[in-house]
């Protein structure tokens, strides 16, 4: 079992990508099967980015098993106020300035769904939220 | 066709430095919506866009695209030139609008 953990700045816009990048470089050592990695690789970057798009700061664990890869992504912020809503693709709260840099197309979460086996979301409104994300390897 | 080839038949300007421009195309992808492109494109794409920062670098190396081309001839700054140095994303050029450069890129792959 590899694990790997990164902390995440909100508001950091130029690092956006990094803890994913390093995640897709450790896979491919590990010779999991590209379009695992290609799907992994896209969740986490929407994750990542939401915790630099809508939180202060975060956390990203990730447990690459035999079986399956496992992501923690958690962060301190605003919370998601209401799931349903945020999960529908074209919903974003992102700000005018986000926006023009091409983010804010509320369409991270829906890509993150369709990229992993197991998707939860914890969230508490004024304290953060954390995401749970399951990809298995055996199911090419 | 190779990155190479294109940069010649459509006269695009060549930001990034030592960069493998004999990359192969398979085909492109059209947005300027970060997460549509990370959603969509596929490997070996060129991504033609008219953003212009750190982070359209990030999602090109992620993806492993074949280059970026911005259009309208905006050019990109230094820092991000010198990331698409250090992670292998030619960064291109082109002087037309998006429409005509994609439909004559286009033609060319088809
Ligand atoms: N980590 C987070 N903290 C707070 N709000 C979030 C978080 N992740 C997502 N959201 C909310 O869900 C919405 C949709 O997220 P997403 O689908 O990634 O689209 P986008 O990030 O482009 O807005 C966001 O605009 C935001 O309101
Ligand atoms: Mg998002």
């Amino acid at each position: 079992m590899v694990t790997l953990k990164f902390n995440i700045e909100g508001g950091n816009f130029s690092k956006a990508g990094y803890a994913s990048s390093q995640v897709k470089k450790t896979l491919k050592q590990l010779n999991i099967h590209q379009s695992l990695i290609k799907n992994i690789v896209v969740a986490l970057y929407e994750a990542e980015v939401n915790i630099v798009a809508h939180a202060y700061k975060g956390t990203i664990q990730v447990d690459i098993a035999p079986t399956d890869v496992s992501m923690l992504v958690s962060d301190e912020g605003p919370g998601i106020e209401n799931i349903d809503l945020a999960m529908q693709e074209g919903f974003s709260t992102a700000s005018a300035e986000v926006r023009q840099m091409g983010f804010g197309a509320g369409m991270g979460l829906p890509n993150i769904k369709k990229n992993v086996d197991e998707m939860y979301i914890d969230t508490v409104v004024g304290k953060g939220t954390s995401l749970k994300l399951k990809k298995m390897l055996n199911n090419v | 066709m190779k990155v190479t080839e294109l940069i010649e038949k459509l006269d695009l300007k060549v930001y990034t430095k030592n960069v493998n421009l004999e990359k192969e195309i398979n085909g492109g992808y059209v947005s300027d919506l970060l997460s549509d492109v990370m959603g969509n494109a596929s490997e070996g794409n060129v991504w033609i866009t008219l953003q212009n920062h750190l982070n359209v670098v990030a999602i090109a190396s992620l993806k492993d695209l074949a280059c970026i081309i911005l259009v309208k001839g905006i050019e990109p700054s230094l820092d991000v030139i010198a990331k698409a140095n250090e992670e292998q994303i030619p960064i291109l050029g082109s002087t037309e609008k998006t429409f005509e450069l994609s439909g004559k890129i286009y033609q060319l792959l088809m």
